[in-house]
């Protein structure tokens, strides 16, 4: 039986954070209040989105303190710690696309030749640049006016109204169109998060001695490509896009990937490699 | 070979997504455009113009969250807590997804004394310095979010009924809407009390429209841009010092209309043969 010690502990993490989202609004609750786009935790410590906030800086407009503080908090916190743990950790939408994942396995959607290439992972940094550029000209935080995160949470907080159907539609794209098609190739949100955390010291580790080459952790791994070292070397996963989720730790019967703290010798190495 | 084969391709690459970002980002930029084409939308109190909200308000929902879980929002009757004023805009509102608006006739603004969803707001979206008076205090009574508009054909009250529903209903009583007496000629022995909104006080809470008896409100709530005219500079209170001073310090080439017509003579023009 496979194990599911990490997938459980995001869902409780992720689902905990939307219940005190949610009691905030329902019950006047205080623990943490707003939505990701700007928040207030223990009713003192600001905390803000930096996508959101570089939105909004671009259209001109100058912003609160409060805001900008937030923005630092949260990017210090995933620059240093997490990663992109956000991602998978707390986004509400990673709930949708884990599950239009494992649905494609199961329909057998992810065979080769039903599996639309079109898209590159990188268009997610462009969408980023993007985002930021269409702010400044149409003068409102572009992103935010479509982003199917914050319309999620919003919507379990406050009533989807027709938001639903952004969600829906990402559920759909991401099962029958392109595999991991909105988290690892469009969601401007995660292309910051992959470079806030590139250097964080929270990283899967990998022991080559231990691997069996069964290959489970690359196919669960929703950024595949960062696990390039299975089977080659012993080293930590270092890539940015690597979202923390520690699915690839759940599958593996070999304890070849744990999590653990980066090791700075040898991220030289990895950079060699690639 | 290899090499300059290698050089097109990059070049290829990077003009296909430049390409691809140009078509997005004028795709993106169109429905932000459109998304923000809602102009009858009332903000909470102490929202900056609409077009600067629009830039500052980051979604967060704090406004909302405090309009709804004021202490003032128990229903006395059955202790539970009503809907707040506030609501955040969902898919389908036809408003700037995630932004805070009220629409009068569900829940209007009470005008709490404590404005519980100005302070809140992180962004500056909701500008707290704009609610303060002399005393540096906070001040309800100085919110701008709309005002009320009454339609007299459908407002009974023009009819010659008796309905002072709005004027009673006003937290600014009798400052705010007046009612104006006047003789109903039709009868010959009845008065009309007709309803009469002073924009230089009215805030825009809706208080008015909530309680307007007509089956769609005869009183009604728009934003201050689009229920306000403007004499312009032409036309000055001569008996009015005050407004002989802002027409004082108007600029003379500034209220000068030139037009095509307006330089020709006025005999010329009127010798002129008619065009359409």
């Amino acid at each position: 039986m496979k194990n599911l010690k990490y997938l459980l502990l995001r869902r409780i993490t992720q689902i905990g954070l939307l219940v005190l989202y949610f009691g905030a609004n329902a019950y006047g609750w205080t623990l943490l209040k707003g939505t990701f786009g700007s928040s207030l935790l223990f009713g003192v410590i600001p905390l803000a989105d930096p996508y959101t906030t570089l939105q909004v800086l671009a259209t001109g407009f100058v912003l609160g303190t409060d805001v900008l503080l937030g923005a630092l908090i949260i990017t210090l916190f995933y620059m240093i710690v997490g990663g992109r743990a956000f991602c998978s950790w707390v986004c509400p939408i990673n709930m949708v696309t884990d599950l239009a994942n494992w649905l494609r396995r199961k329909l057998n959607l992810d065979r080769e030749e039903v599996n639309y290439r079109f898209l590159k992972r990188r268009a997610r940094y462009w969408i980023m640049v993007l985002g930021l550029i269409v702010s400044a000209i149409v003068g409102i935080a572009a992103f935010e006016a479509l982003s199917p995160i914050t319309i999620m949470q919003r919507g379990i907080i406050f009533g989807f109204g027709a938001g639903i159907s952004v969600v829906i539609a990402i559920f759909l794209f991401d099962l029958f169109g392109v595999k991991n098609g909105w988290c690892g190739h469009l969601c401007p949100l995660g292309a910051t998060y992959s470079l806030i955390g590139k250097a964080s010291l929270v990283r899967v580790k990998h022991d080559h001695e231990a691997c069996t080459n069964c290959m489970e952790c690359k196919i669960v791994c929703p950024e595949n490509q960062v696990l390039h070292m299975i089977n080659k070397e012993s080293i930590s996963v270092t890539d940015g896009e690597c979202t923390n989720c520690g699915r690839c730790i759940d599958v593996c019967n070999d304890d070849a990937l744990e999590f653990g703290i980066r090791s700075f010798t040898n991220s030289k190495s990895t950079k060699e490699k690639k | 070979m290899a090499h300059s084969n290698n050089r097109r391709k990059f070049m290829a690459t990077t003009l296909q997504s430049v390409g691809l970002t140009a078509l997005g980002g004028m795709l993106w930029s169109g429905y932000c455009d459109e998304a923000t084409a809602s102009p009858l939308v009332l903000r909470p109190p102490g929202a900056l113009p609409e077009k600067d909200f629009l830039d500052a308000c980051i979604k967060c929902g704090m406004c909302a969250e405090a309009c709804v879980n004021r202490e003032s929002n128990i229903d006395k009757e059955t202790g539970k807590q009503r809907p707040g004023t506030l609501q955040m805009a969902k898919g389908g509102d036809h408003r700037l997804i995630g932004t805070p608006f009220f629409k009068p006739r569900e829940v209007p603004c009470y005008m709490c004394d404590d404005i519980p969803c100005v302070p809140v707001c992180p962004s500056g979206a909701l500008d707290m310095p704009s609610l303060l008076n002399e005393k540096k205090e906070l001040d309800i009574n100085k919110a701008t979010m709309g005002l009320a508009v009454v339609h007299k054909e459908s407002c009974i009250a023009f009819w010659g009924l008796q309905c002072d529903a709005c004027y009673r209903a006003c937290p600014l009583l009798d400052e705010a809407i007046s009612l104006q007496y006047q003789k109903n000629e039709r009868t010959g022995k009845h008065a009309f009390l007709l309803p009469v909104v002073h924009s230089d006080v009215c805030t825009g809470c809706g208080l008015c429209e909530k309680a307007c008896v007509t089956e769609k409100p005869a009183i009604f709530v728009l934003p201050r841009e689009y229920s306000m005219g403007r004499a312009g500079d032409h036309y000055v209170k001569g008996w009015d010092k005050k407004d002989q001073q802002r027409a004082g310090e108007r600029k003379l080439d500034e209220i000068e209309t030139h037009t095509k017509r307006s330089e020709k003579a006025p005999a010329d023009y009127l010798n002129r043969e008619i065009e359409y």
